[in-house]
């Protein structure tokens, strides 16, 4: 088969995208198809006509790629490609719109508040923001709505931090929210098709726990995979996991991040392109489930263009 | 693509990524965050205007002059070009160095003289040879962000000295001294670059330049003088290196050509006293036997036909021109609420911005306008710097300096007053009840961070949270929220 990989483009995880790329067309390689590999900038359309694949593989990253913008122009070339279709990735790539969909499918989500730069600047919106303490409580997170790194995440403890905070969310995206800080463990749910991989766990080092960015870095943080879960934990964390995946209509793969709390799992977010490097977590978690990264990748690739459960 | 151009790693397993992980040295636990990796990438797309990088104007150096040299060296010394050389360097190049040196008014002893890998290995070899794990470590707040790096990797307790338009604030590490001494310790070594500064673009005053050698003399502490750029001054009274005012017994000195002839070539240098330099020679020797003998001899050629001053004259006017482009963008498109420094050489501005904006994230929507520079916070060991940025303007033409700064000025101008919107206007002083925004009374340094009314008039450089130099151990990883002001 003829597979074009998307990889690149223009957002703060370009890095991330042509790590992920470049490790997906060795291994299409080894699978023995033929390999276009294609830079998501503005000869992108061109290449994709030029080079009529039979099917695109979709390793961007964050806005431009994981959004949807890249799925609705293949859509347009009557190219199939892997991963959530477009209206999946929109829901995904939007925290805010993602954490309204899964609480209208029953599923549980850390209470939040959102705003807009304009409620802000032309509706008075801090006014508003006096009512937030009682409803959610300190500490908080506040994160931009769209952005898939820890880029703009920050944590504010008491009413001090907020102001900044917000000034450095809005510099990712014109849309934030306020999230309450839920403690727990650090979960992370690969999903395959219909089927959810072994959970991961990240372990945040002394002194990191609220390092955002060091999160998903190795050496900063350890990942257990399969996390020591009891077997109800582990089910009902898969459960839930699965649960968000179809209620934000993924398809083919993606991954989930919990955070594991005294009370049950509660969904932070659903990332529609999770990231394919050798350090990545869904590689980590299909590996621990016997699947090579070829296989994966196969798997991936054999799924592209199939509908999304409904 | 029939095959793959060369064969990668299989995919790690977990298990495989912690065994890694169970075996990285204590020292990569400071290497910087991914996350700020990755951004840092962005900034190399081919449309976005750099602000944000060191690097000299390589465009007029003659071509012509280039290849004729090239073609000398190859006619006549090919194969001493192409061979090994000694580890100390040719004598030949350290005769280039004292004739550079001695346009500053130095006269080191040549055999006090090492050829580095360019500069950035004499910092690294300095360590090496004298820096333990713990060990005291002093440097400018802020510092040279490539400096940073090294002082981790050597697992330095690294403590920073507040700067002014002085320089480095003598006063203030007399105090440290003292400090130190009351817990039984002393730094290795005290490291400055007191000519305009990377990345602050101050020099210091030929009075703290003088206390700074007394101090290094009376407690017979090391000086690690950085002076890459003494040469490029486009104004004010050249000042007395320190290396010059010591004579050498007390402040070791590291140049290089990078900015006076070309980064590419990798040339730097070191002058230290005989028995440091001993050790020196072995780090050197482990690192990498030898500084690129090809490119000693394009320094020798390009020396011998004694036009080197000519072309840094050159410099002086793209860089004085470019400057002054900066400084005029930055008066007309930053907001009142910024500040900045008004270099008279070297390669960078400072600026500085209200404390309510991390630069780091500015970063990111800069970008989204094609505009990069260095956040503040690369310039210190302590998650300091925040609200400050390094403004490079000796790499882009008049235009792009212009149109950069108009896109970053409108990207903090935006910032102000969204934070104005969100804490009811209280930045313009007027009384709402909105969110409650951090005040002046709140924030650290607040003497040293107040927004200048007369932007371009002042040098503003933030202090640190208790008006002392703060201490980080080199190995600490910071939480990711400063417990600022508590």
């Amino acid at each position: 088969m003829k597979v074009a990989v998307l990889k690149g483009g223009r957002s703060l995880e370009r890095g991330v995208s042509l790590r992920s790329g470049a490790r997906v067309e060795d291994a299409l390689v080894r699978l023995g198809h033929e390999v276009v590999p294609v830079e998501a900038d503005a000869g992108l359309v061109k290449r994709l006509v030029e080079s009529r694949p039979d099917v695109a593989f979709v390793a961007l990253h964050g806005p431009g790629g994981e959004d949807g913008t890249a799925q609705e122009l293949l859509e347009i070339l009557g190219i199939s490609f892997t991963g959530p279709s477009v209206a999946a990735c929109a829901r995904c790539i939007d925290k805010v719109l993602a954490k309204h969909e899964l609480r209208a499918a029953g599923l549980p989500t850390p209470d939040w508040f959102a705003f807009n730069e304009t409620a802000f600047r032309e509706l008075g919106a801090a006014d508003a923001l006096a009512g937030i303490e009682e409803r959610l409580g300190f500490p908080l997170v506040i994160k931009p709505s769209r952005g898939g790194s820890a880029l703009g995440i920050k944590f504010a403890e008491n009413w001090f931090d907020v102001p900044e905070a917000l000034v450095s969310a809005f510099s990712y995206d014109d849309k934030v929210l306020l999230e309450r800080f839920v403690k727990g463990r650090e979960l992370s749910v690969g999903v395959v098709g219909d089927q959810a991989l072994p959970v991961v766990e990240a372990i945040p080092h002394e002194g990191d726990s609220y390092d955002f960015e060091a999160r998903y870095e190795i050496g900063r943080t350890t990942f257990v995979c399969p996390a020591e879960l009891s077997e109800e934990e582990a089910a009902s964390v898969a459960e839930i996991a699965l649960g968000a995946y179809e209620a934000l209509g993924c398809s083919g793969f993606s991954r989930v991040d919990l955070i594991l709390a005294a009370d049950g799992p509660q969904v932070l977010e659903v990332n529609a392109i999770p990231g394919l490097t050798d350090t990545s977590l869904l590689p980590q978690a299909a590996e621990a489930a016997g699947l090579s990264f070829e296989q994966l990748i196969a798997k991936i690739l054999e799924l592209a263009g199939e509908p999304a459960r409904a | 693509m029939s095959e793959p151009p060369h064969r990668r790693r299989a995919h790690a397993s977990s298990e495989d990524l912690e065994r890694y992980a169970g075996l990285f040295a204590e020292r990569t636990r400071v290497m910087r965050s991914s996350a700020m990796r990755d951004l840092m990438a962005v900034t190399a797309r081919p449309e976005v205007i750099s602000l944000a990088g060191g690097l000299p104007d390589t465009s007029t150096f003659p071509p012509q002059a280039f290849a004729a040299q090239m073609t000398r060296i190859a006619q006549e010394s090919a194969a001493e070009a192409l061979q090994y050389g000694p580890t100390e360097g040719f004598r030949e190049t350290v005769d280039c160095i004292v004739e550079v040196m001695g346009a500053e008014g130095m006269l080191p002893d040549p055999e006090d003289v090492l050829v580095t890998t360019g500069g950035q290995q004499a910092i690294d070899l300095l360590c090496k040879a004298l820096v333990d794990p713990g060990d005291a470590v002093i440097c400018e707040a802020p510092t040279y962000p490539g400096a940073i790096p090294v002082f981790c990797s050597y697992e330095a307790d690294t403590i920073q000295i507040e700067c002014d338009g002085e320089g480095m604030r003598i006063d203030e590490l007399e105090d440290t001294l003292e400090r130190l001494e009351l817990e039984g310790r002393k730094p290795k070594l005290i490291y400055s670059v007191p000519t305009f500064q990377n990345p602050a673009g101050v020099t210091m005053s030929l009075a703290r330049r003088q206390r700074l050698v007394e101090l290094a003399r009376a407690r017979e502490l090391l000086v690690v003088e950085d002076n890459p750029y003494g040469l490029l001054r486009f104004g004010g009274e050249p000042l007395p290196p320190l290396y010059q005012l010591d004579g050498g017994d007390f402040v070791l000195y590291v140049g290089t050509f990078s900015k006076i002839l070309s980064p590419g070539i990798r040339l730097g240098w070191v002058v230290a006293p005989p028995p440091l330099m001993e050790k020196i020679v072995l780090g050197k020797q482990a690192a990498d036997l030898c500084t690129s003998t090809l490119t000693q001899y394009f320094v020798r050629e390009y020396f011998s036909s004694g036009r080197w001053r000519e072309y840094i004259e050159s410099l002086i006017g793209i860089y004085r021109a470019r400057r002054d482009t900066m400084i005029d963008a930055l008066a007309r498109y930053f907001p009142p609420q910024a500040s900045w420094t008004e270099p008279d050489g070297g390669l960078f501005v400072w600026a500085t911005l209200p404390p309510y904006i991390d630069t780091g994230d500015l970063l990111a929507k800069a970008l989204r306008e094609d505009v990069a520079f260095v956040p503040g916070q690369a310039a210190y060991v302590d998650g300091r710097g925040r609200s400050s940025m390094r403004l490079n303007f000796s790499a882009g033409s008049e235009d792009e300096i212009r149109e950069g700064i108009r896109r970053i000025g409108r990207t903090v101008e935006e910032q102000v007053e969204l934070y104005g919107a969100l804490t009811g206007g209280r930045e313009q002083g007027s009384h709402h009840p909105g969110m409650p925004g951090r005040e002046a009374e709140d924030m650290p340094g607040n003497d040293e961070t107040q927004p200048s009314a007369e932007p371009g008039h002042s040098v503003t450089l933030p202090g640190p949270a208790d008006g002392r130099a703060e201490r980080v151990k080199g190995g600490d990883v910071l939480p990711f929220k400063k417990a600022e002001g508590a």
